[in-house]
């Protein structure tokens, strides 16, 4: 059993859960992840580990309620245990190799890309972050990139806060101004696709965080499987990070939907909702 | 006496192959008996020379006979820690049985099916050695895991077994489905180690939550059975399409995760049409498990029924059950529409000259294509070892296919006071092979504390 250190909530939908797993938080890196089972029914699910205290043993996770099992979490309280909690999985990030980052997060993406914004800018690169939401309520972190991001731009699709648009007409811009070596892109399939397609025209290196579907996480299931370059690859061993410039994303967001029917279907019944 | 081979109770086919319940319910007290007292009781025991850890099966079967339970299982356990598992699945008619002398002029000694009998009936308490003040780590809880821990336990050392799953057990519970091994089993064969003081620790990655040198350094000895977890795939095209499945996930959304119940929130894909790619004993299960999920099951495999690798009892039980078998069949590609597999379009085949495995490998019948309709295919080509451990530590010496060498008189790494078996040695082989391994493993170990 694991427990709840700490439970934040950061808007309507998303909760942010600081989870006691000494032996994950002592080995984890960014950009890794873990799979939780929130009860003895519970499904395997994967989550991208947001930050770690290696002294206090525990492992932050941000999750947005979308189905039964993330359901099912955000009733859990500070205090209460978890079933299984294991990792961390996954390769962590490297952006070693670059001077001039532009991380770009879209959703609870952009709390992925918060734990690179840190190592980034304590090893004394340049950082500039772009971070994108639907409405200005669901932009989450937004004190902490302030406090070590370069340069932050926001973006919400309704124009609530930030600048109305999307992600990829900020990075546009920026793009246009030149001098950037990588952009790191987290965030849903399609605006990752777009991220990728809009800086393939520029040459500029992207790295993306493939969020599949999978049971175990170590290899054995194969259900994370994408293509990458031509060749098939597991988001779990071989990722989740890949050349997002090499990645198939027309399949990857095909294999995303593979049990959506389902889910709705399970979803309704824990909650109780008719469909 | 009656002289023919006595049958076990099987639940009729059109009942079972609705359920998950045990399809065989093996022997009553008197049918046990009566098969017993078929055996010959040879002295030479061929039938022992089959079994890969050597059971003294003359001796349980003449105490079956006399009606001592206990006695056959303790005569059992003296070599195998797993009865009740091994009789249901092990392949007897290609070990044991197929060395019984009976087998020569008829039916051989139902041996498996005994070996089941004895050990359902009978509860042997284990017993303890003082503690020795040794500490093992056992990687993994698969066959291999759970027997050189238990066989460690016994002689007084305090063991810790690290498994990557949720729960203990690994291909008896992720694998195996219910309907051929009821998890009680597993999870009885789990709590009497428990009972001999032997620590579980679950959602424990070896290479990712916990490094190898950690329990090296922490650790008097260090097992590996981490098994063959990589699923193969065949490589043609539309085999990323949804409804394409390796078995290990399949089985593992049903078996581990439990989602033919309604209570799980594992969603499991409900096929009506599935074909299933393989012979071995993962595709039998496989296809059988689709089937009880509701689906019309094509098993396609490449060879011969002669070639079928999967236990005679299996094939018997799945064509029993309604699933139809297109052998010396392959398929070259699937068709997809809307991003969800429609069909899967195959080639005859024919055998040719045998290969390196003895085997008369498959050839191509020219214009010879036919489609099969399914909204399912799942893909039961074998396994190879899972390289998340042995990247994570690089001094172990590897073979083919990335299995950790071994010696085959120790069970040694090339790294002392490492010992690996199963089929992280092996390959992909039989839950008994990997309980030998794990034995003899048990064994240098508890030497090597000897002689140090």
């Amino acid at each position: 059993m694991f427990r709840i250190a700490r439970k934040k909530v950061l808007n309507f939908n998303t909760v942010e859960y600081d989870i006691e797993a000494p032996l994950v938080a002592g080995r984890c890196r960014g950009g890794q992840f873990v799979i939780l089972r929130v009860d003895e029914n519970g499904e395997r699910v994967p989550f991208t580990i947001a930050d770690y205290d290696r002294a206090a043993g525990t492992v932050t996770i941000i999750v947005q309620t979308i189905g039964a099992s993330t359901y099912k979490l955000s009733l859990k309280n500070e205090g209460e245990c978890i079933a299984d909690f294991v990792g961390p999985l996954g390769n962590p990030t490297d952006l070693n190799e670059y001077e001039n980052v532009v991380l770009v997060g879209g959703g609870i993406g952009s709390a992925v890309i918060y734990p690179q914004t840190a190592e980034l800018k304590s090893a004394g690169k340049k950082v500039t972050v772009i971070v994108g939401a639907k409405t200005k309520e669901l932009i989450i972190h937004e004190d902490d990139f302030r406090a070590r991001a370069d340069e932050l731009f926001l973006m919400t699709d309704d124009g609530s806060y930030g600048e109305k648009g999307f992600v990829t007409d900020a990075l546009k811009k920026l793009l246009d101004r030149g001098g950037y070596d990588c952009v790191f892109a987290v965030g849903p399939l399609p605006m990752m696709r777009a991220v990728c397609k809009l800086t393939e025209n520029y040459g500029v290196k992207t790295v993306v965080s493939m969020n599949s579907i999978m049971v175990d996480g170590t290899g054995m299931c194969g259900g994370c499987r994408l293509t990458v370059g031509g060749k098939t690859k597991y988001a779990c061993v071989d990722g989740p990070e890949f050349d997002g410039h090499l990645v198939d994303f027309d399949e990857a967001i095909n294999r995303s939907k593979i049990y959506r029917e389902q889910e709705a279907e399970h979803y309704c019944r824990v909650t109780g909702e008719r469909k | 006496m009656n002289d023919e081979r006595k049958n076990p109770v099987v639940r009729d086919a059109s009942v079972r192959s609705r359920d998950f319940e045990e399809v065989c319910l093996g022997f009553d007290a008197e049918t046990a008996k009566a098969e017993a007292a078929r055996c010959l009781n040879c002295k030479n025991a061929p039938c022992r020379k089959g079994c890969p850890v050597g059971v003294n099966i003359p001796l349980f079967i003449s105490l079956v006979k006399r009606g001592d339970n206990a006695g056959a299982k303790r005569a059992i356990l003296a070599d195998s820690n797993l009865p009740s598992i091994c009789g249901r699945v092990c392949p007897q008619e290609s070990q044991c049985e197929k060395l019984c002398v009976r087998g020569i002029k008829g039916e051989p000694i139902a041996i498996g099916q005994l070996e089941r009998f004895a050990a359902d009936n009978a509860r042997i308490p284990l017993e303890k050695a003082p503690p020795s003040g040794r500490r093992v780590a056992v990687v993994g809880s698969g066959p291999a895991g759970l027997t050189c821990a238990g066989d460690l336990a016994k002689a007084g050392v305090e063991v810790t077994v690290y498994e990557a799953f949720h729960k203990p057990g690994g291909v008896l519970v992720y694998g195996i489905p219910e309907f051929r091994l009821p998890k009680e089993l597993v999870k009885r064969e789990i709590s009497s180690l428990e009972g001999l003081g032997v620590k579980f620790v679950t959602d424990a990655v070896v290479g990712k939550t916990l490094g190898v040198e950690e329990l090296y350094e922490s650790y008097d000895a260090v097992f590996i059975g981490t098994g063959a977890g990589l699923p193969m795939f065949m490589g043609i095209p539309g085999e990323n399409l949804n409804g394409v499945f390796s078995a290990n996930e399949y089985l593992t959304r049903v078996n581990l995760m439990k989602a033919y119940l309604d209570s799980s929130d594992t969603p499991v894909y409900r096929a009506k049409k599935a074909v299933v790619v393989g012979a071995g004993n993962v595709a039998m299960d496989a296809a059988r498990t689709a089937l009880r999920m509701g689906a019309e099951v094509t098993v396609v495999y490449r060879r011969s029924r002669a070639e079928m690798p999967a236990r005679a009892e299996e094939i018997v039980h799945a064509g029993e059950e309604g699933i139809t078998f297109r052998l010396l069949s392959n398929p070259v590609r699937i068709n997809g529409e809307n991003g969800f597999v429609k069909s899967v379009t195959c080639v005859e085949m024919e055998l040719g000259e045998p290969d390196a495995s003895g085997r008369r490998s498959p050839v191509v019948k020219e214009n010879s294509e036919f489609t099969l309709e399914c909204d399912m295919l799942v893909m039961a080509l074998g396994t190879s070892p899972n390289p998340l451990l042995t990247s994570s530590f690089k001094k172990l010496e590897l073979g083919r296919k990335g299995v950790i060498v071994a010696s085959e008189e120790t069970a040694e790494t090339s790294v002392k006071g490492i010992y690996a078996g199963g089929d992280a040695v092996t390959g992909s082989a039989t839950v008994i092979k990997a309980m030998g391994q794990g034995k003899l493993a048990a064994r240098s170990i508890l030497k090597s504390f000897e002689n140090a």
